[in-house]
């Protein structure tokens, strides 16, 4: 392997375990945007559920049921099982954005609830 | 009285004692005030209405947004309905998207063990008269549910803000998890001197 792949590599890692703080600061940014609804029921945002600190435990919109708050300084376990990430962003962005998330709202989201 | 015809009555004493108790258990469906559950006495385990859930899974899964409702609360063909790539996407207002691993294995588990499926007569009670006319079938449109809550007002359930709906089982029925739903064991916040 060359050493400038060998880098690369090494650069991309590094981008992983430490996002840059533009996607974490995009990421807040986008988790209280509100998406109106067509039916006249009350908007969504991320914050409807979660709350928008993300270390306070959160309430279900529907259910009420409490969901354990996001922010792994208070929840360590968070962000720790890749398919649970998968397949609740998949889910969440449906029901709030209406549609589901780009790879950067994705790697934003990520970004910002491990910078809490 | 000797010894063996003593032991014998005791056996007969013992048999009938138990043709009771399964008479008191056999009819106690019917039993609108579920006063059974205080004859079973001791030796026999107030009952569970309902299966609990057994598929930690499904407890996972289903659990994660709502009390894991036990199979035995819809009959099959509606828990077939309910696990629908499309129909988890419309999750009655939410999005309830499953791998299709993870949903093909949850509604397995969903179709061998539903109302229908049942012994106990209560959870079968849920497989009789459609769930609801909806785009999607419901234990609370079941005609049992209806005719189990139909003397429950609003106040204490829908505009109660520790309730908020019929689907928050375990808001009142202290048991629910366990699949135990008798009356005694009824709670409804803010009502405590509740009495059917």
């Amino acid at each position: 392997m060359s050493k400038a792949l060998q880098i690369v590599i090494v650069t991309a890692g590094l981008t992983v375990a430490a996002p840059l703080p533009a996607a974490a600061a995009n990421g807040a940014a986008a988790w209280v945007k509100e998406y109106p609804r067509s039916d006249g029921s009350p908007a969504r945002s991320c914050a409807t559920c979660h709350t928008a600190d993300l270390t306070k435990t959160g309430k279900h919109a529907k259910t009420r049921k409490p969901i354990e708050p996001l922010a792994p300084s208070v929840n360590p376990q968070r962000l720790t099982d890749k398919k649970k990430v998968a397949k609740w962003l998949l889910r969440n962005c449906r029901w709030t954005l209406g549609r589901e998330c780009t790879a950067a709202e994705k790697t934003a989201f990520i970004s910002y609830i491990k910078s809490q | 009285m000797n010894l063996s015809l003593r032991t014998l009555s005791l056996v007969t004493a013992a048999l009938l004692a138990l043709g009771m108790a399964g008479l008191a258990i056999g009819d106690s469906d019917e039993d609108d005030d579920d006063d059974h559950d205080e004859r079973r006495g001791g030796w026999i385990k107030p009952g569970k209405d309902v299966q609990p859930v057994s598929n930690a899974t499904y407890a996972e899964e289903c659990g994660a947004c709502h009390m894991a409702y036990q199979p035995g609360l819809l009959p099959s063909s509606a828990w077939q309905q309910v696990m629908s790539v499309d129909a988890l996407a419309a999750h009655y207002g939410d999005d309830a998207s499953l791998s299709d691993g993870v949903r093909l294995a949850l509604a397995d588990y969903l179709n061998a063990n539903g109302a229908d499926q049942a012994r106990r007569s209560r959870s079968r009670a849920f497989s009789v008269g459609g769930a609801g006319t909806g785009p999607l079938p419901r234990i609370t449109a079941t005609r049992y549910f209806r005719n189990e809550h139909d003397e429950i007002p609003a106040s204490m359930v829908v505009n109660n803000a520790e309730v908020g709906s019929f689907s928050n089982c375990n808001a009142c029925h202290q048991g629910a998890v366990e699949g135990v739903y008798n009356e005694h064991q009824v709670k409804i916040p803010g009502f405590p001197k509740w009495e059917d």
